[in-house]
């Protein structure tokens, strides 16, 4: 009998183009999903050497990060954010690459509309040069973000030269509580094992309450993977994957589905697997989380309070502490709950997709937002904001005063118009609370789309259990 | 990519964890479709007030490490996005070698394709360092031999670091990548004629 396998032991076996003298392997890319920030240096660099793109019809691109979220029949009127979209559009023109453009409807934020076309698929291989890739992992994919210089190794050969990572379990075990969602999940494992806990590892999340997601909170799970460090995150393939990818444009078609579908579950970790680490974290015990600082790992729970840099023993450590509160803007020992905000957003890769506004729009539903606040609604894709409007989402948003908007990248990296003004507070479904991330001086609380919308209906972070 | 040499100079103390790479580039930076020309921008929010003027206070405003080729910080450094604008901004300052005791995956992995050394030590040995950079002492990073040395009080510390071997020849004879795996285009299309037989609706539903 072989050595049990992991999931990921798995993907990577089945794409190992050839191993190298040195201990480095050739891995196979199944797909590329490209933007305009990251790829327009690497178009470049193909030109200089006289390269081709290898594998154009497994490319796939679309403009997120720079795009307006009003006014699109404008276009884009920041000159250097035009150039950027312009060069993208035309270096798919000339390497055949499939470009959604912003008029596409089916054009959004690019780890959305991969899942949504069904261009991921579980047991592939999917990179992008964001960070953020990790969000494919969900449907049992190995995916992970790069940056400009191997898009151009990919665009050019279809492969990445890679040194296999260790393997992470994070086991959820037990049930979720009521009001207790996939974001909650990540906030508390990103504060249980910290910002660095995934550095050198891919992890693979098991567990009753990891099945019991559906696929867009899974996405949120794996979404987030990188900001515990780990540039990739797994989820073993099952029935919902099968279910969620069927009748997908580019998902198999249906005489080849059933061999598909064997595949992919096929690739589940084998009983008795080996792990590098395994971190089990009881589902029961979370509650919905916030973060209070500048570090994804300064998760709290709604009912505590703002931490004290006192009761750090790591000198380090506290004075980071201190530097991230006068930077908030927060006195210890506050109460979470009396934190007011003045911005909340709902959008982003990590909860954009149409889950997220049905669960936005039951705390907005027949409340208004509160005067001091001004919210948005970013759909993660066309396609997902044209659901909405079907399901009548737009209008519960609308009359409780919250702003619809065209899908993109948006306020969470605030690369286009909509970001904070200095010492604005927001209350914000991204996955970054970066010192300026949202905008110089700009103060970021993350969060569930729930917990976001009933910020924006008290003016102040909020329990959404308790609405 | 150019070679990497052995570096002398002095060394930039940054004691900060976890510093994320939209502090080392701010996004509205990353509208360029240029590599170079980032250096100007390095730490912006952190080097230049909301006036644009320089921040007297801050490490990279101070004359003496004007020309330094090193930076010794703390760490998880360049934790964040994927952005390879971070290292870009890095090497067009002038920096060539990273000192700290971890970074963030997708950050070390773009320093090697941009001819950066980051060296990973003990968060020991960082702080020692840390205390002879704000001295203002002089480094002599050797790649080759894997030793940073320098003088203080005339005596001479040297500190040995670990290093992938790939990693450090793809540095040392500054190799081009693309090309290396290219002249392996025929592993590849073997690979390719294989995954068809094996999982052939990845090849029958293409983008079109």
């Amino acid at each position: 009998m072989s050595t049990p396998k992991t999931l990921y032991d798995k993907i990577w076996n089945d794409h190992l183009v050839s191993e190298n003298e040195d201990g480095t392997s050739i891995i196979y890319i199944d797909r590329h999903l490209v933007h305009e920030v990251t790829s327009p240096q690497a178009f470049e660099g193909l030109k200089i050497a006289n390269r081709s793109v290898r594998k154009p019809n497994f490319t796939l691109a679309t403009a997120d990060h720079n795009i307006p979220t009003t006014n699109r029949d404008e276009g884009i009127s920041d000159p250097e954010s035009k150039l950027q979209v312009d060069t993208l559009e035309e270096n798919c023109k000339e390497h055949g690459i499939t470009f959604l453009s912003m008029s596409d409807k089916r054009q959004g934020i690019v780890h959305i509309i991969g899942p949504e076309q069904g261009f991921t698929q579980p047991g592939m291989t999917i990179v992008c040069g964001d960070s953020h890739t990790s969000t494919h992992g969900a449907f049992g994919a190995l995916a992970w973000g790069i940056g400009t210089s191997e898009v151009e190794h990919v665009l050019a050969t279809q492969t990445l030269v890679q040194t296999k990572a260790k393997n992470m379990q994070i086991n959820i075990q037990g049930e979720l509580p009521l009001g207790v969602t996939a974001k909650d999940i990540v906030l508390k494992i990103i504060q249980t094992i910290g910002t660095a806990g995934g550095t050198g590892y891919v992890i693979e999340y098991t567990g009753d309450a990891i099945k019991s997601l559906t696929m867009e909170g899974r996405m949120t799970v794996c979404n987030m993977s990188i900001e515990a460090g780990a540039r990739a995150g797994l989820i073993s393939p099952d029935e919902k994957t099968i279910e969620y990818l069927k009748g997908r444009p580019f998902s198999p078609a249906e005489n080849e589905y059933q061999s598909a579908s064997d595949y992919w579950l096929s690739l589940a970790s084998d009983e008795g697997a080996a792990y590098d680490k395994t971190v089990n974290i009881d589902a029961s015990d979370i509650i919905p989380q916030v973060t209070w600082g500048t570090s994804p790992e300064d998760v709290v729970s709604i009912d505590g309070l703002v931490p004290n840099p006192e009761d750090e023993r790591d000198e380090t450590k506290k004075k980071s502490m201190i530097r991230a509160l006068e930077y908030m803007g927060l006195v210890p020992n506050t109460p979470l709950k009396e934190v007011k905000v003045d911005k909340v957003f709902i959008g982003s890769c990590t909860n954009g997709r149409i889950e997220d506004l049905r669960a936005a729009s039951k705390i907005a539903k027949d409340r208004k937002v509160a005067d001091h606040v001004n919210a948005i609604i970013v759909p993660g894709s066309g396609l997902v904001k044209q659901q909405a409007e079907e399901e009548g989402l737009d209008k519960i948003f609308i009359e409780s005063g919250f702003e619809w908007r065209e899908p993109g990248c948006s306020m969470c990296l605030a690369m286009n118009a909509d970001k904070l003004k200095p010492q604005e507070r927001c209350a914000s479904t991204s996955n970054r609370n970066f010192e300026g991330r949202q905008g110089r001086g700009g103060r970021t609380h993350l969060m569930s789309p729930a917990m976001a919308a009933a910020a924006a209906i008290n003016g102040k972070l909020s329990d959404c259990r308790e609405i | 990519m150019e070679k990497f040499k052995k570096i002398e100079s002095n060394a930039i103390p940054l004691p900060m964890v976890n510093v994320d790479t939209d502090m080392i580039i701010p996004k509205q930076f990353l509208k360029t479709i240029k590599r170079t020309g980032l250096g100007k921008n390095l730490f912006y929010e952190l080097r230049y007030d909301e006036k644009d003027a320089p921040i007297d206070s801050f490490v990279l405003n101070q004359d003496k490490y004007k020309d330094s080729q090193i930076l010794i910080t703390g760490k998880n450094f360049g934790c964040g996005s994927s952005r390879e604008h971070a290292p870009w901004s890095i090497l067009d300052y002038g920096i060539k070698c990273i000192i700290a005791s971890s970074f963030a995956d997708i950050f070390y992995n773009n320093c090697f394709k941009n001819g950066i050394l980051p060296i990973k030590l003990d968060e020991s040995e960082v702080t020692k360092l840390q205390k002879a950079a704000e001295n203002s002492l002089s480094f002599t990073i050797d790649l080759e031999n894997q030793k940073i040395s320098y003088f203080d009080k005339n005596i001479n510390h040297e500190v040995s670091f670990e290093l992938d071997k790939a990693k450090k020849t793809s540095l040392l004879e500054g190799l081009d990548d693309i090309g290396l795996t290219l002249a392996k285009v025929n592993h590849i299309s073997d690979f390719e004629n294989k995954q068809k037989s094996t999982t052939p609706w990845l090849y029958s539903q293409q983008i079109k």
